[in-house]
């Protein structure tokens, strides 16, 4: 029986001598894995992206929000409450009551104008306490952040972000000056570092005032949101349970509350993000399939140019399987060879992709390279099936009478 | 017992409605190391028997027993490896493989037979040296004269040894001086002992053999043998 070195080394010179024929199977067979190297390779790179963004904000954070949904992710219904009791400032002080929990800082939300030296804009205006610098992690460029005082005092001061100040003072100095915001003046105390972009609201246009003066100016007596901190990741499940326990006993034994972790976010995204990738890569993988199609059609090419080659073989003593293995022999190497030159081509535009986005990290991951080859390579063999079958089992006189 | 022993082969094409009977109640006999020639119109049926006692192609009725062995029962498996071990083909388009040199085409049927390439290297060396082609080893077909195309089909139709040579029309495609040379080396190998067959349209050369088949209509016509010298 022919040598299994032999078998190769025959493919490997039939597979070599015809060159735009082997050139096309590979580039097909090259664009498939490719697109399902860099098609990942930007799925992940979103779904990295997105992880990190959110794990910024903090990994034992805890949202509160008013109403109940059922899941704790972040789903279609997440932010759409039932009969909502609101959530309040004495609410937000009860939390403070709980051991796991650390910092809290309760949060209005709102839109309004402000205006300095005649310039006008729109701008988010956040009514929170101290704390929130500290659970959000925000770094000041200049004076300092909201005073420790009563939560429901309010006095008359804000800190701003840094294109917001950049817009408004240019180089005057911003620190003492007074601003308005909607009908009512704030001193400027504080004026955050430059953040750039973050998800969410973006730190840097933000005014951020005493909750209770931002109460005032939106004349509600209800919180958008409170945000509390557990002492370390570990403890959110028990700061968890304190939390829901401390606002049920507010409430009238009514557990009307829903509580967000960043995990819970995290998952949601995550999974989101990982089935767009897999949907993705099984795009790709068609594309591979169509890849299959031409290798067959490639081979079936081949096999009619080499009819009386294997008519020769067969006069030569040749046994059908050994001409069938010579011809998958044949489409698996142009398979193996097309799909090593898409991965090449694909971790290239990977490089690319991260070059030009350098905020993404796209790199494919390991399973969508591993099913990239995989696929090509098994595709490239079971389409290279069927022309090896027909050339084994063709007719020796008829094929040496072929020239 | 003869080498070759043909008994009632019958070889039948269908041509749409139409029957052909490229041979018909063949009966025939050759020793060993016999040099036989068939001639024959176009069409008489010489190459269908070549191909017959090669096992390209199998009879639809009758026997073929090959050294005694009735080699029409066996399998297509067992019919190749008697191809590989036995049979040597000679054609009249040489089938060259173009992308290979003179010694990879002659290394084919080792090649197929799993001989070691330590083995191979030294049976091409000298089946080069024996047919002239020493200087030509890694010449591709294209870069090879007619006859020495042939004489590379030659050397690969015998590298395994084998116990007969078919050669159909083998010098159709040659002039008459490659020819008579193309010839004279079939015959020499002849001479060593090895059945040849040759299905030729030239009648000096088909006189040459001691032994000459004419056909006609898919049957033997005439079975002449000279007697020896
Ligand atoms: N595959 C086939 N299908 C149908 N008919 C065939 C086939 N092969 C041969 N024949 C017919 O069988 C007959 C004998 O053919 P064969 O090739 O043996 O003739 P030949 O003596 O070799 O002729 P030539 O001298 O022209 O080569 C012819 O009539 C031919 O048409
Ligand atoms: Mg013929």
């Amino acid at each position: 029986m022919m040598r299994s070195r032999d078998i190769l080394g025959f493919a490997t010179r039939a597979a070599t001598a015809y060159p735009m024929r082997t050139g096309l199977m590979m580039l097909a067979m090259a664009i498939g894995v490719a697109a399902v190297v860099l098609l990942t390779a930007l799925g992940d790179g979103a779904r990295r992206y997105v992880v990190r963004e959110f794990s910024a904000l903090g990994s034992s954070l805890i949202i509160v929000l008013p109403g109940r949904t059922e899941t704790g992710g972040v789903g279609a219904g997440s932010f759409v409450t039932n009969t909502p009791r609101d959530l309040t400032v004495d609410d937000a002080a009860a939390l403070l009551r709980a051991g796991r929990v650390t910092r809290v800082a309760p949060l209005v939300l709102g839109n309004s104008e402000i205006a300095y030296a005649g310039k006008l804009r729109e701008v988010m205006v956040i009514g929170t306490t101290t704390a929130f610098a500290d659970i959000r992690n925000y770094r000041l460029g200049q004076g300092r952040f909201l005073p420790e005082e009563d939560w429901r005092r309010g006095s008359a001061v804000a800190v701003i972000g840094a294109t917001l100040h950049q817009e408004l003072f240019g180089a005057e100095p911003a620190l003492g000056q007074m601003i308005r915001v909607g009908d009512r003046r704030y001193r400027v105390i504080g004026v955050l570092a430059a953040s750039g972009s973050g998800l969410g609201m973006n730190a840097d246009e933000l005014v951020i005032i005493p909750v209770a003066a931002a109460q005032a100016l939106f004349n509600a007596s209800s919180l958008f949101r409170i945000f509390a901190e557990a002492r370390d990741r570990d403890a959110v499940p028990a700061a968890k349970t304190q939390i829901l326990d401390i606002l049920k006993a507010r409430h009238d034994g009514e557990e009307d509350v829903t509580l967000i972790t960043q995990d819970a976010v995290l998952g949601t995204f995550d999974r989101i993000l990982g089935a767009l990738t897999l949907a993705v890569a099984g795009i790709a993988a068609i594309s591979l399939a169509v890849a299959g199609i031409l290798v067959m059609n490639v081979m079936l090419v081949a096999i009619t140019q080499r009819t009386s080659e294997i008519g020769l073989l067969k006069a030569l003593g040749a046994t059908g399987s050994i001409i069938r293995l010579v011809f998958l022999t044949e489409a698996a190497l142009l398979s193996i060879a097309g799909a090593l030159a898409g991965l090449l081509l694909g971790h290239l535009g990977a490089w690319g992709l991260r070059l030009m986005f350098p905020v993404l990290p796209a790199y494919p991951p390991d399973w969508a390279v591993f099913a990239g080859l995989g696929t090509a390579i098994v595709t490239g063999v079971l389409f290279g099936v069927m022309p090896a079958r027909h050339a084994a089992t063709l007719d020796a006189v008829d094929a040496l009478s072929k020239r | 017992m003869a080498q070759i022993e043909l008994d009632n082969i019958q070889r039948i094409f269908q041509l749409g409605d139409s029957e052909v009977h490229a041979l018909q109640d063949v009966q025939l006999r050759i020793d060993a190391g016999e040099y036989v020639s068939v001639m024959g119109p176009s069409g008489s049926g010489k190459s269908t028997l070549l191909n017959l006692l090669g096992l390209l192609d199998r009879p639809n009725d009758g026997h073929y027993r090959l050294e005694g062995r009735d080699v029409t029962t066996l399998s297509a498996d067992e019919q190749a490896r008697v191809r590989r071990e036995r049979i040597g083909f000679v054609f009249q388009s040489f089938h060259l493989v173009p992308r290979l040199t003179a010694e990879e085409n002659i290394a084919l049927p080792l090649l197929l037979a799993g001989i070691s390439p330590h083995d191979r290297k030294a049976r091409v060396a000298q089946a080069l040296d024996d047919f002239g082609l020493a200087k030509r080893g890694d010449h591709r077909p294209d870069q090879l004269s007619g006859g020495q195309r042939q004489r590379v089909a030659i050397a690969r139709a015998t590298i395994m040894q084998p116990a007969m040579l078919l050669a159909d029309e083998p010098t159709g495609n040659l002039d008459r001086a490659t020819g008579e040379e193309v010839t004279q080396l079939l015959e020499a190998l002849n001479g060593r002992g090895v059945t040849l067959i040759v299905v030729t349209h030239d009648p000096h050369m088909g006189e040459r053999a001691q032994r000459q088949i004419r056909m006609e209509d898919g049957r033997i016509d005439s079975d002449s043998k000279r007697p020896a010298p």
